[in-house]
Order: structure tokens, then C-alpha cells, then sequence
């Protein structure tokens, strides 16, 4: 059983690890696409829904180009004396919040757009600066937007599994996640060890999906 | 009108499938170069289609073992097909060893890999490839090699896993891991990088055995296959891709 509890530690290392990332890396993405008139808007909204229709096949396979020793972002890893990301705890966290971004983007740009002009306009009327504007009327709106985007973020890192066998190298206790170690054991006919992983998952996921439909009955 | 032609022409599809014997082939993953050759010869010489599918051993055997509707297993070891006769799900005495496979360590960079695999002990690399030797017998046998070399223990942390022996052949191809543990079939044809042949002596004989599945019982096509590998011309093929038969 060791070997397993490394795993769900793991897991749930690099989901909150991506999590709080994205949450500050989406922030800005959603308020700027909530916001935005440019014509950028369309295009940098498909860019973040990519991993919604992407196999995760298609995500490891350029990831594992591009950050391989001949790929650019293999280059720049390189030359900060950070050797390559895949195989790496850090390549997860990478290929993990590229591929979780529009859990998170999305709920939170449809909770900025929820608010509308007019609380922002008020606030501006009343001389508050823009960033204060965002962090004392935008934010505190946005709250359930946030939880929202944090379970589902969190939810879909726990749940990725695609992405992490092509670029993970399925090493205990640095790359061996939860999904990938069901995979073993389902692989090496070890149904009893797979039951107790995938039972917690199936626990898992049906909680955390419970928990976000209770916690927003009132948003149709 | 439309809807009788259309069904007709169904009808004739279902049929012509049906008349054209097929076979379908579980191979391990080493194999895949050489097989691919060999089925296309195949169905050239004797009209049978061989249908393939590639994979670790133990993965197909689990999918075997849940009814996976294979009819031959071309094993990448002996005991797997041993086991699915044992258990009946393997045709008892239809089992022969195809090819015995050899190991090798290999880089993707020219001159990496010396002549005695020195570079194993020299431990100047950051990710050492292999296949998951749960499930892949070319996995187990370099783990047993990097055993006996006594360096596993040393190396252990720089381990890499592929899923199979192709993925772990990707990660050292894509230069991802800068050496690795493949089958010589994988390496031998287009001879790149640079590469160590493993001394037999240091691993286990991968003998690699097929065997006909239940579902293949009495089918011509799955006969005429297991026939045809035994075959001068196929064992030309299997021999140029490096194995000993």
C-alpha cells in the first residue's frame, strides 16, 4: 500500500499546486476576456479552450517536443540550468495547468461578465482607482465564480491522466499520479490495490461535483 | 428504392468481410517493425489478412484474460504464453518461440553509448529510459542486467518508465532521456546514435514465444499465420531485424 499513498500525495501536491497557479495566471486572463472589446478577445478565448476538445494525446505529444532537448522551451530550461520538464514534478505542473486552464478561466470570466458595467461605473463615480475597483467590488462579486473555478480546476488536475502518461515516465512519488497508478495495476491485473484507488477517485470526483451543485443552487 | 440499394449494398459489405479471413494479432511492441513486414508478406502469399495490434505483453495478457478478442498472441516472453495454455485460454500445444530477442542500451546521440556500456557506470546522464517491467519483459530483463551490473541501486532514481518498449524507445529517440534500455529490432535497421548490445549473460533469455488464443481455435487464417512465421521467408525477416532464432 505504500507505493499508493505516494501516489494520492502526489496528486494532490500537483492539483493544489496548479490550482493556486492558475487561479493567479487566470485571473487576469478572465477579467481581461470579461472586459475586453479587441478583436484579440475571440482568439485568445479559443486559445484557452483548446484542452476542452484537444485529445490529451495531442497536449503530450507537442509538450513533449517542445520541452525536450531539442524543443525551444527544452532550450530555455536548458540554459537556466533547469535541465528538461518531462519526467519532472515541474513538467507536470506545466502540462497540468496548460490543460486545466479553461476549468478555471471560464467560470471565473463568466463571474466577471455576471457583474455587469454598472457596479464598476458606480465605483468609478465614486473615484475609486481601478485596481482598487477590481479588488474591493470585482473580487468580493466574484466570490462563487472563484470557488467554482478552484473546484473544477482542482477536480480536473486530480482527474488528468492522458497528458501525464506521455510526458511523466511514471516514476514513484515524482510523476506516478493517482490516474496513472490505476492504470498500473489495472495493467498488471492488481484489481484489488486498482479498486481501492479507483473507488477513491469515483468517491472523489462524485463529492467534489455534490459539493459545487450544492454550493450554487441559486445560479441557473 | 434508395434504402433497398443502400441495404443491399450493407448486406454485400457484411458478406465480404466476413469471406475474406482475417486474423487478429496481439504483438508485442518489440516486434512491431518486423511483423508489419511479415503481415504484409502474408497476406500477399497466402490471401489472409493479418489485423495487428501492438502493446506490452502483460497489458494484452490482462486484456486477454477479460476477453479480448485476439486470436494469436505473439508474446514478447515464454511464460505468458505458457500461462494462457495453462489456463485455457491459449490453444494447449500451439505455442512455439518465434524469435529470441536481445537487449540493448541506446542513446539517440552519436558516440554517448560506448562499446561496454561504461556509461552506465559513469552515471552522467539525468533520465535512463525502460520499459515498466510489470508488464513488459524487456523492462524486467534490464532491470535484472542493471541488477547484476550492481548499479541499480544507484540508478534507480534516474529511472524512467515507458509504458512499452515503443514509448521507451520515443523517450530516448525525442532525447528526453538520454539513454535507455530497447530491443535491438527497434535500433538495428536505421542505426543511429549510438548503442550497446547487452552480454546475454546478463539477463534472462527473452525467448518469445506465440500461441494461438481460444478464440482463434479453428480458424485457417490464425494456422496459416502461426505456419507462415515459421517460414523460411518470415524467418529471414525476423533474423535482418537482429533476433536470434
Amino acid at each position: 500500500m505504500q507505493p499508493d499513498l505516494g501516489a494520492v500525495r502526489l496528486t494532490l501536491e500537483l492539483a493544489t499546486v496548479v490550482t493556486v497557479l492558475l487561479l493567479f495566471i487566470g485571473t487576469p486572463i478572465a477579467w481581461w476576456l470579461a472586459r475586453t472589446r479587441s478583436r484579440l478577445k475571440s482568439f485568445i478565448g479559443a486559445m484557452v479552450a483548446l484542452p476542452l476538445v484537444l485529445p490529451p494525446t495531442v497536449l503530450g505529444f507537442y509538450l513533449l517536443l517542445l520541452m525536450g532537448p531539442n524543443g525551444p522551451i527544452g532550450n530555455i530550461t536548458q540554459s537556466l540550468g533547469l535541465g528538461i520538464l518531462p519526467f519532472t514534478f515541474s513538467g507536470l505542473v506545466v502540462a497540468s495547468t496548460l490543460y486545466s486552464m479553461p476549468f478555471v478561466v471560464q467560470p471565473l470570466q463568466n463571474a466577471f461578465e455576471a457583474i455587469g458595467e454598472r457596479p464598476l461605473e458606480v465605483a468609478a463615480t465614486l473615484r475609486a482607482p481601478p485596481l482598487d475597483t477590481f479588488f474591493s467590488v470585482a473580487l468580493p462579486l466574484a466570490k462563487p465564480g472563484f470557488i467554482t473555478a478552484a473546484i473544477l480546476g482542482f477536480a480536473h488536475t486530480v482527474g488528468e491522466f492522458g497528458v501525464v502518461l506521455m510526458i511523466g515516465g511514471n516514476i514513484p512519488d515524482r510523476t506516478r499520479v493517482v490516474s496513472v497508478e490505476i492504470y498500473n495495476h489495472v495493467e498488471a491485473l492488481e484489481y484489488a490495490q486498482a479498486h481501492w484507488l479507483a473507488g477513491g477517485m469515483l468517491a472523489f470526483s462524485f463529492l467534489v461535483l455534490f459539493a459545487l451543485y450544492s454550493f450554487n443552487p441559486n445560479r441557473k | 428504392m434508395k434504402r433497398a440499394l443502400l441495404s443491399l449494398l450493407l448486406l454485400g459489405a457484411t458478406f465480404s468481410t466476413a469471406s475474406a479471413d482475417e486474423v487478429q494479432v496481439a504483438v508485442a511492441a518489440n516486434f512491431t517493425a518486423p511483423m508489419q513486414k511479415i503481415a504484409a508478406d502474408f497476406e500477399k502469399d497466402t490471401g489472409h489478412k493479418a489485423v495487428l495490434a501492438f502493446g506490452a505483453t502483460g497489458q494484452f495478457y490482462a486484456q486477454i484474460r477479460n476477453g479480448a478478442p485476439f486470436e494469436i498472441l505473439l508474446s514478447a516472453d515464454d511464460k505468458t504464453p505458457a500461462k494462457l495454455e495453462k489456463e485455457g485460454l491459449g490453444v494447449q500445444g500451439s505455442s512455439f518461440t518465434y524469435a529470441i530477442g536481445k537487449l540493448v542500451l541506446w542513446s539517440a546521440k552519436p558516440g554517448f553509448v560506448d562499446s561496454e556500456g561504461k556509461v552506465l557506470g559513469s552515471g552522467n546522464f539525468q533520465h535512463i529510459a525502460l520499459a515498466n517491467p510489470k508488464v513488459a519483459p524487456y523492462g524486467a530483463a534490464a532491470i535484472e542486467a542493471l541488477t547484476k551490473l550492481g548499479l541499480y541501486p544507484a540508478l534507480e532514481p534516474k529511472v524512467v518508465q515507458g509504458e512499452n518498449i515503443a514509448q521507451t524507445y520515443q523517450f530516448i529517440a525525442t532525447g528526453n532521456a538520454d539513454l535507455g534500455f530497447v530491443a535491438l529490432s527497434q535500433i538495428v535497421k536505421d542505426g543511429k546514435g549510438s548503442s550497446w548490445i547487452v552480454p546475454a549473460n546478463l539477463y534472462p533469455v527473452i525467448r518469445q514465444d506465440a500461441v494461438i488464443l481460444a478464440p482463434g481455435k479453428d480458424k485457417p487464417a490464425a494456422q496459416a499465420l502461426m505456419a507462415y512465421l515459421k517460414g523460411d521467408k518470415a524467418k529471414a525477416v525476423i533474423r535482418s531485424y537482429g533476433y536470434d532464432l
